[in-house]
């Protein structure tokens, strides 16, 4: 008997605890829901809650701790000779025990050695799932029963329900805290494997990258060398040129339209605007690589300038039209927020709309405009498809525009692909580049997250 | 009456010939004629939604910015047509000044507010002339004691009736001819309000003063003429001293004893 099978058993059962409760509510008040504290359904859902929140988080942590037990009962089982194995191979025995046991080998063709260990897997994994059927039923028997008993007319099943309630929304909202943690305390980690084999000064501060490792000893060329700064230059390099086109559009179109754009404009061009954001960055690559990039070359060469055919400034002027609406949708928020009692005080004064929105209602937003500000640039710090394809990988330091440059999100993605060692320290680069970008957005986010917030209180 | 003269025979001010005012297709106000006189105060009285507040708006074309706001009729300061085509909106509110209900100083320093109106309308030649423009209004809105040392601070650290009172003297600081007040006190507790319709009544002296207020008593004790508005209809007006000791109005006589409203 499987065990999804056992899993819709559970739900079923619960539900007819559901009725039961319902039932006996109304029962023990001669059938008058005037008679009981709380409504019918509550005690529904107490009952349900009794057989349904023990048995299924039961269900959920058997299932999930199973495998591992079951594979720490059979390495024990394991016959002498084999225990003595060394410890890659005994996992590689391991699983191969488990695909027969699993049927993706099937019996008859295994190894005739592993046989009876695949078949000690099989029984134990049987008796497992048949006495998960009986610990759950009983379990969810039991917690019905409890959950019957406790109804009485007076019984505060709504009071207890929305308990319940408020415990599962606490656990929805901690989900993503945790799941952040694990990534941070992963990509913690591998930077660590990392640093133990990089001095991390020659990290932050070293001016050559070649990542290069070599993989045999007689190999030529690959010294490795792991100074980021032409990285970090190239992200600052192309951020800069993303934002100069960003910043005064996003702005001005934020000012356009939440000052002066009649409404049924702005109700067509806002969306519109917002679609920008929606447009996934491979696209942007494509434009950037395709028409940008050799146009920004063919310009370049009009004017008698050498532009390399992967230029920062093409990758630049893309990101920043990425990243307008990142400018300009929060801006927008930020100025419609300035309360209108401003502006009619201005316009009260003899003052012109432009006047109005130079003078105060820019001033007064200043705090919003700047925390979007910084949020588009943490946004450009993090771009990756846009530069893989605009602006190539070569990592040189400069501050011409016009020359190549590479960034840490194509690094890390340059890093990753391909086959690796994951020991070697040119894959850890990747983790040790993808924290340094991290610690540095999320403080960025965190600055304009705050600038936003002392903003909310001035006009509360 | 406690001013203790009436104002029947000042020169008019501003005045209004059957002026109706729409939102959209709901009208607001319908024929209203109302005199405004010169270096008085005029009290405009009557219940929630009964349009005195509109009217007010209308005085210096506030409404303009209200989406689907229309103006019919002839509004006059002086001989000036406010609604003529030829009225650059940005002079007319230079010339009729507005204070408003809540206290709204812009995020600025205090000196920066006040300095706010000449700045845009380069009322001040030098650094001197501003300052000197900043310190007289401060003075008549009766703040500059309060705040004469402390200028570089924000304006909205004051206290409300500090704020409301930042706010006239900002008014005050383009020299406006007139000035309309729409219910300055409501935000205010009762001695900031009390400071500022000590402040109105000094400021009749120089300059014409329209103020909308829910509060009777306040219109009794600052104003010299009282215009009672119902349902966009404007119902009476008179010497403050008629309109509340002799109205000839029912509905007036109901409204300021309390019967509805």
């Amino acid at each position: 008997m499987s065990t999804s099978l056992l899993f819709a058993v559970l739900l079923i059962l619960s539900l007819g605890g559901y009725l039961l409760g319902r039932r006996r509510a109304l029962g023990a008040a001669g059938g008058k829901i005037t008679g009981l504290h709380s409504l019918p359904t509550f005690y529904g859902w107490y009952v349900v809650i009794w057989c349904g929140l023990p048995s299924l988080l039961l269900f959920g942590l058997w299932v999930a701790a199973e495998d591992s037990i079951v594979r720490v009962l059979v390495q024990n089982a394991l016959p002498p000779e084999m225990l003595s194995l060394r410890a890659d191979q005994l996992s590689l025995l391991m699983s191969n025990v488990r695909n027969v046991a699993y049927g993706l080998v099937p019996m008859d063709h295994a190894d005739p050695q592993l046989r009876p260990i695949a078949e000690h897997y099989i029984t134990l994994h049987q008796i497992s799932t048949a006495a998960l059927w009986v610990v759950a039923l009983v379990l969810l028997i039991a917690g019905m029963l409890s959950g019957l008993r406790r109804i009485s007319p007076e019984f505060r099943a709504r009071n207890r329900v929305e308990q319940v309630a408020q415990w599962l929304l606490i656990t929805a909202s901690t989900l993503a805290v945790f799941t952040t943690i694990g990534i941070v305390l992963s990509l913690v980690f591998e930077a660590a494997r990392f640093f133990a084999k990089i001095n991390a000064l020659e990290f932050l501060f070293g001016l050559t990258w070649s990542p290069q490792m070599a993989i045999r000893v007689d190999q030529v060329g690959s010294s490795g060398a792991f100074g980021a700064v032409p990285l970090f230059a190239g992200t600052l390099l192309i951020a800069a040129i993303a934002m100069i086109v960003a910043v005064p559009v996003g702005l001005m179109s934020a000012v356009y339209m939440a000052e002066y754009a009649p409404q049924n404009l702005r109700a067509w061009v806002k969306p519109a605007l917002e679609v920008l954001a929606g447009i996934p960055t491979v696209v942007y690559g494509f434009f950037a690589a395709l028409t940008v990039a050799p146009f920004v070359q063919q310009a370049g060469s009009a004017l008698g300038l050498e532009v390399a055919s992967q230029s920062a400034l093409a990758a630049g002027l893309v990101m920043g039209i990425m990243i307008i609406p990142f400018v300009s949708s929060l801006s927008d928020d930020v100025i419609n927020a300035v309360p209108q009692s401003l502006r009619d005080g201005s316009y009260g004064l003899g003052a012109t709309q432009s006047e109005t929105i130079r003078k105060v209602i820019l001033p007064a937003a200043l705090p919003g405009i700047a925390a979007s500000v910084i949020l588009a640039f943490s946004r450009a710090l993090g771009e990756t498809m846009i530069v893989v394809m605009a602006a190539g990988l070569a990592a040189n330091i400069t501050a011409n525009p016009l020359a190549a440059v590479s960034t840490v999100t194509v690094h890390i993605a340059a890093l990753l692909v391909g086959d690796q060692e994951f020991d070697s320290p040119k894959t850890l680069a990747a983790f040790a580049l993808g924290l340094v970008l991290f610690i540095v957005t999320l403080a960025l986010n965190i600055i304009a997250l705050n600038i936003v917030k002392k903003y909310r209180e001035q006009y509360d | 009456m406690q001013n203790g003269y009436s104002t029947s025979n000042a020169p008019v001010k501003m005045s209004a010939r059957k002026v109706d005012v729409f939102y959209g297709d709901k009208q607001a106000l319908k024929g209203i004629d109302l005199d405004v006189p010169a270096r008085s105060v005029t009290a405009l009285i009557g219940p929630s939604g009964c349009g005195k507040s509109t009217f007010l708006r209308s005085l210096n074309r506030m409404n303009d910015t209200v989406r689907g706001c229309r103006v019919q009729g002839e509004i006059k300061l002086d001989t000036l047509d406010v609604y003529d085509n030829s009225v650059d909106v940005v002079q007319l509110r230079a010339r009729v000044g507005m204070v408003f209900q809540k206290p709204n100083p812009f995020p600025k320093s205090i000196y920066e507010n006040v300095a706010y109106g000449p700045r845009i309308h380069g009322l001040a030649e030098s650094r001197e002339e501003l300052d000197a423009i900043v310190e007289k209004s401060l003075k008549q809105a009766g703040l500059w004691k309060e705040v004469g040392d402390r200028l570089a601070e924000g304006g909205t650290g004051l206290s409300g009736g500090q704020q409301q009172r930042l706010c006239i003297a900002r008014a005050l600081a383009v020299s406006p001819e007139v000035i309309l007040m729409d219910e300055p006190c409501s935000a205010l507790d009762p001695i900031a309000t009390a400071h500022i319709e000590e402040l109105i009544d000094e400021l009749r002296e120089e300059y014409t003063i329209v103020i909308v207020t829910h509060s009777m008593q306040q219109a009794a004790r600052v104003s010299q003429r009282t215009a009672f508005f119902h349902l966009g209809i404007l119902v009476e007006t008179g010497d403050t001293k008629t309109i509340f000791t002799n109205p000839s109005d029912e509905r007036t006589q109901g409204y300021i004893t309390g019967r509805f409203g």
